[in-house]
């Protein structure tokens, strides 16, 4: 009896892992760890490229200051003035159609229609708006705005298709904000007696605005090179333009379009410069947009 | 609670009898019932909130309706140039609108053929991709390191697509040459893979493919991992006690649950790559073959076909030929991303 209780009682072990299991487990990581890197090689590569091809474009003395006004095609020199004019201005016009749209929306899904059917409705048109390809909009906008309406193509026409590609940016980024805002806040605002828009304008959207104004520079990022608006609804011009009604207008993305037809070394350079440009300028809005976020007052 | 209670007794006339009271108890002294010193509150409705009320409804309804315009608007310009249209629009492989304006010929089934292909093979190559990047985030990298990889995947949505477009065409095709030609070669007898003319694989579909793969990626990847990480902690630390390695928490617990998140983003890539303009315009206006039903011929989708016209839309009835492929395009990504929309529908967690 006792020898029974004295003999060292022997846990069943566990059972080691049967090889075929651990082999299975050791692949599956490898291979998902492998996809991680395929996704880092096209991004690397590419960013490689634009700034080594792009850099002795954008160096250049004039890159920033001139046009392309009165130069052969052939000839070194001249700059993306011009460009990035037109650009800035186009992306800064549809801002001021879109930011409005896009941050009334969204405050009508959060604060107003909070589960209506119009509020369902409007959430799946957003959805739908987000997917639509940058042709279509620059087709609606060409048959409305131009055959319909009868305007000539111009920069304007662009930023109305862009606006069509901003607004659910907008919507989604800032629908996300101001869903986050403790609902403590608006209650102790109504408390005091606040009307319900100025508890929105003064409480709701102010404490969502560092994460706000991150979505406004991220969608702008996106518009910035949009092409496919240009080609139909805008014609290039190589010198500077800042009537938005009237005239060819240039832009970096016009710019690479147009210099494609040109093969000679000062074309190669210039597309490139413009696409460093280009990336510039999403990046530098990209930094922004980061740091604003770490200001941001509410939390995800 | 316990005022109301009060009050309600206390506004009690004082000559009902209590129901079961004895005489015994002391008569309440009568009170004056309680009233409101102001008038009672009718919601008071401010102009101001009328006013913002409405601007923000009136922005809500703005977006339906602006749907609803790209639909009427593509519809009403692209009527008059089907009706001038020689050919079956949605069987003809022709696309002519500069021989004769006045009878113009013009069908999708090669837009349609070429749009298709190029975007499943996009789709073929990055779904692998993005479902092994979205479960290396979800579940096996450390946690330091999540966001900012999550963040450099998204970088990838931040180029344009024009730059993807000249990398595409100027980089990576010299260094995809020698994989065509394996393909070609080894593979030849497939329809898909057979070449008829040419040389390299600039300016092909299968270039074009692999561009779009590389641009649908981050799409993909986003909502795939934000389903996946809504996995219950619950059942994936039964796995884990029930001697689950790591793949295979993965292979019973996080696949099935996020199956829909997987379906919903490769179709929101899908409804990406078939409206991709700009980069495929640069590569496959390259090519003067047509579309030959392989991956190593030219061709043109319905997005690059319409950037390519862009130099006849001075003439509104041709312009009409083109707005009527963008309308198919429309509606095919209307469906595309409606269906991606209903497969998360229930996983979304706002």
């Amino acid at each position: 009896m006792s020898a029974t209780l004295d003999s060292p009682v022997k846990v069943q072990t566990f059972q080691p892992l049967s090889g075929r299991r651990k082999a299975t487990n050791a692949v599956a990581t490898v291979l998902v760890s492998v996809s991680v890197v395929i996704a880092l090689v096209p991004l690397v590569w590419v960013l490689y490229t634009v700034v080594s091809r792009g850099l002795p474009a954008v160096v250049s003395a004039t890159w920033f200051t001139n046009s392309l006004s009165g130069l052969l095609p052939s000839s070194p020199g001249g700059g993306a003035y011009h460009a990035i004019i037109g650009t800035v201005v186009q992306a800064a016009v549809c801002a001021v159609f879109s930011i409005p749209v896009g941050l009334f929306v969204a405050i009508y899904l959060v604060e107003y229609g909070a589960g209506s059917r119009l509020a369902r409705v409007t959430t799946f048109m957003v959805d739908i708006l987000t997917g639509i390809p940058s042709i279509v909009a620059a087709l609606f906008v060409y048959a409305l705005w131009i055959t319909t309406l009868g305007f000539a193509r111009s920069a304007f026409a662009v930023s109305l298709a862009l606006v069509l590609l901003m607004v659910p940016v907008i919507v989604r980024t800032t629908e996300e904000m101001l869903r986050i805002v403790p609902q403590d806040l608006r209650e102790a605002a109504y408390a005091l007696g606040v009307p319900k828009w100025k508890t929105i304008t003064k409480i709701v959207v102010p404490t969502a605005l560092s994460g706000i104004i991150t979505g406004i520079m991220l969608a702008l990022s996106r518009i910035m090179g949009e092409t496919a608006p240009l080609l139909i609804l805008a014609l290039y011009a190589p010198f500077i333009n800042t009537n938005l009604f009237a005239g060819p207008m240039g832009s970096l993305p016009g710019l690479m379009v147009d210099q494609l037809g040109n093969p000679t070394d000062a074309g190669t350079n210039r597309i490139w410069g413009a696409a460093l440009t280009l990336i510039l300028i999403i990046a530098v809005l990209n930094v922004l947009a980061k740091v604003l976020g770490r200001f941001s007052s509410v939390k995800r | 609670m316990s005022d109301a209670t009060t009050e309600s007794v206390s506004s009690r006339p004082p000559s009902a009898p209590r129901p079961g009271g004895g005489s015994g108890w002391p008569t309440p002294i009568p009170e004056a019932p309680i009233t409101p010193t102001t008038t009672p509150a009718r919601s008071v409705v401010r102009p101001g909130d009328r006013i913002f009320s409405g601007l923000a409804k009136g922005s809500g309804i703005f977006v339906i309706v602006l749907i609803a315009a790209v639909a009427a608007f593509l519809v009403l310009r692209a009527v008059p140039a089907l009706q001038r249209d020689q050919v079956n629009f949605f069987t003809s492989r022709e696309f002519d609108t500069t021989t004769n304006v006045n009878a113009l010929r013009f069908g999708i089934l090669d837009l349609f053929g070429v749009t298709i292909t190029v975007s499943l093979l996009a789709l073929v190559l990055a779904t692998p991709v993005a479902l092994g990047i979205a479960i290396f985030l979800s579940q096996y990298a450390p946690r330091r390191v999540v966001g900012p990889l999550a963040y450099v995947v998204d970088l990838l949505a931040a180029v344009p697509s024009i730059v993807y477009g000249l990398w595409g065409l100027l980089v990576l095709a010299p260094v995809l040459n020698p994989v065509g030609d394996w393909f070609n070669n080894q593979l030849g007898f497939v329809f898909l893979f057979s070449r008829a003319s040419g040389s390299g694989v600039g300016g092909t579909i299968f270039l074009g493919g692999v561009v779009l793969a590389v641009m649908i990626l981050p799409i993909i990847t986003a909502v795939t991992r934000e389903v996946f990480v809504q996995t219950p902690v619950s059942q994936i630390e039964a796995a884990l006690a029930l001697g689950a390695t790591r793949w295979e928490v993965v292979r019973t617990c996080v696949l099935p649950f996020g199956k829909s998140g997987f379906v919903s983003g490769a179709m929101l890539g899908l409804g990406r790559a078939l409206g991709e303009t700009i980069a495929l315009y640069i590569i496959l206006r390259t090519s003067s073959s047509a579309f030959g039903y392989s991956l190593f011929e030219g061709g043109a989708t319905f997005a690059s076909k319409i950037a390519l016209g862009s130099g006849e839309f001075n003439n509104n009835i041709v312009a009409g030929a083109y707005i009527a492929a963008g309308l198919v395009l429309f509606v095919l990504t209307f469906v595309i991303n409606s269906l991606a929309r209903a497969a998360v529908a229930g996983k979304k967690v706002r």
